[in-house]
């Protein structure tokens, strides 16, 4: 961590991960696989929305794109194994190696730009991508997407799957939290403050950001390999644009510029699509209603509201002991 | 000056033109290696705009600008920085979200590979520390590393800004009014540390208080609409009529 933002005594969050872990190891006994289907999905989108705030959060540049490099890997992942008969760990680093490369080229096309200009950019990027994969049918299979075998052997039983889908979401945040907290994050934090003064100081700011955006695609693209896995289809509204806005908004609502927000994001949402629209059809009037209500009482989303919280508590015990 | 030194930066004819307003138009302007020059002139004088063209953030329209006998004058600013211009801003230009160390860190390590380290270790060296501490006492910031920076007062600011600047070790160092909205208690601080510099470190130094820069600097440059008006020793700028005329009439009552 660095000096900024040690907010919490060691022992915190020494807790919190034992408790995490528990949690995550528990799991698998006590929900039933539809459940446990869910914990995958939300432990596999987690890892997008953690993609999407290195550069939103800690680049101060918000991407509306990282749907299509998701989706990207999950074609690759599945199109490997059908066309090219591919074993599936091949197939799986083919995946993130398609979707590290595709953000690559929509790298030096955005990062000389920046604020609105870039979200409009990364968006048109990513229409091309959906435009792609709806028209060139032949490769694509078009609307009707692609289908897979991917989960043959011990994938099939959820409990397995839940266990790789965690274990590599469990690695995808050590890496993630590593990289911010690293000389080369405080860089991109350096450069969402201020571009001129980075520039003033020696850093090349266009280089920086290419960096991220590539760093910031390789797991993109590791969510989307997982995900193939974990759907065994795809088709083109996977890397649509209700994807990557989907992926921001959990980047948002969980707290922008705190990794573990995306975490808490991707479970509420992932939760109230699936329980809200158990009981109505209207479920995306309330999905709304709830992320207005999070804009409106915790703009800086639920994780950085708490983190708020508690540094202003042990700020007023410091003044007044 | 009889024998004059090799210059560290050179400008030819610089202009730099907006629209119909030449802001800057500056024929020749020379600084020797170690000195320490101030640019003076009433506002809108094209102080800050000259500093831009030095340090890369503007391109000018036309003319040439050399440091060390290199041409920079289409160098990015911060190809400019990684020869050696470093600069402080009139308007604080720091990083608000960050704290006082994470600033120097930034300051400290942008000429240096490891801002590439992307799975390193964030802390501090010792040798990072020696000079981040060095640079936070000399301006009275050693107890405040860990503030981050938008909870601190516009004074505290300003010598954070004074602080990258001395943690990177320039060869030729602009402050642009760094004195500027401070208190007198606070100027001094100011002007200690501009006397502190090694003599290797040339510095340029635009400044309203004349009081401040003229005892700091062996040179004066007088700018007016742009142009250099008057180029002198720091008593001849006290008598220039031109000088007073432009500039120092306002302030003729405590002079």
């Amino acid at each position: 961590m660095t000096d900024g933002e040690r907010r919490h005594p060691a022992w915190v969050s020494w807790a919190s991960s034992v408790g995490v872990l528990a949690v995550l190891a528990t799991l698998p006994f006590v929900l039933k696989s539809y459940h446990l289907g869910i914990a995958t999905q939300i432990l596999i989108f987690a890892i997008l929305a953690m993609s999407i705030d290195v550069l939103a959060g800690f680049s101060g540049r918000t991407p509306l794109c990282h749907g299509a490099i998701f989706g990207t890997a999950t074609y690759f992942v599945i199109y490997s194994v059908n066309i090219w008969d591919l074993p599936l760990p091949a197939a799986l680093l083919v995946g993130v190696a398609a979707a590290t490369v595709l953000s690559a080229v929509f790298a030096i096309l955005a990062v000389r730009v920046s604020g609105v200009y870039f979200l409009l950019l990364t968006l048109a990027l990513g229409l091309v991508v959906w435009g792609v994969c709806l028209r060139w049918s032949q490769v694509t299979g078009g609307e009707n997407g692609l289908r897979g075998d991917l989960r043959r052997g011990a994938l099939a039983d959820i409990k397995v799957f839940y266990a790789i889908a965690a274990a590599t979401s469990l690695f995808a945040y050590i890496a993630m939290r590593r990289f911010v907290n690293s000389p080369f994050g405080l860089t991109l934090r350096g450069i969402r403050d201020s571009e001129s003064r980075m520039a003033s100081l020696g850093y090349n700011v266009t280089l920086h950001v290419f960096l991220a955006f590539v760093v910031s695609g390789f797991f993109a693209g590791l969510a989307g390999s997982i995900y193939a896995v974990f759907n065994n289809y795809v088709s083109p509204s996977a890397v649509a644009l209700p994807q990557s806005v989907q992926g921001l908004l959990m980047a948002i609502v969980g707290g922008i510029g705190t990794l573990v927000g995306s975490y808490v994001g991707a479970a509420l949402i992932i939760m109230l699509e699936l329980f809200v629209s158990a009981f109505t059809e209207r479920w995306q009037i309330v999905l709304g209603s709830v992320f207005v209500a999070i804009m409106l009482f915790a703009p800086e989303g639920i994780v950085g509201k708490i983190n708020q919280l508690t540094r202003r508590h042990s700020q007023s015990k410091n003044t007044n002991p | 000056m009889s024998n004059p030194p090799k210059p560290l930066l050179d400008l030819t004819a610089v202009v730099m033109q907006f629209g119909a307003l030449r802001a800057v138009d500056v024929a020749a302007m020379s600084i020797a290696i170690g000195e320490r020059r101030a640019v003076i002139g009433p506002n809108g004088a094209g102080k800050t705009t000259l500093f831009n063209t030095i340090t890369g953030v503007l391109r000018p329209t036309s003319g040439r600008i050399a440091f060390d006998g290199h041409d920079i004058t289409r160098q990015l600013p911060h190809r400019r920085a990684k020869l050696g211009i470093a600069r402080t801003f009139q308007i604080t230009n720091l990083f608000p979200t960050l704290s006082v160390m994470d600033n120097m860190k930034l300051a400290l390590r942008g000429l240096k590979p490891r801002k590439f380290s992307m799975f390193g270790d964030g802390a501090l060296t010792a040798e990072e520390r020696s000079i981040a501490e060095h640079a936070l006492g000399m301006t009275r910031l050693g107890e405040r590393q860990s503030a981050i920076v938008r909870d601190m007062s516009y004074g505290e600011q300003r010598q954070l800004e004074l602080a990258m600047a001395l943690s990177s070790t320039p060869r030729l160092l602009l402050f642009d009014e760094p004195a500027a909205g401070l208190s007198p208690a606070e100027r001094t601080i100011v002007a200690e540390i501009v006397r502190s510099l090694p003599r290797d470190i040339t510095v340029v130094l635009i400044e309203h208080d004349m009081d401040l820069a003229l005892g700091l600097v062996d040179y004066v440059t007088c700018m007016y609409e742009g142009r250099v008006l008057v180029e002198a020793s720091p008593a001849e700028i006290r008598s220039n009529a031109t000088v007073q005329d432009v500039y120092l009439g306002k302030a003729r009552h405590h002079a």
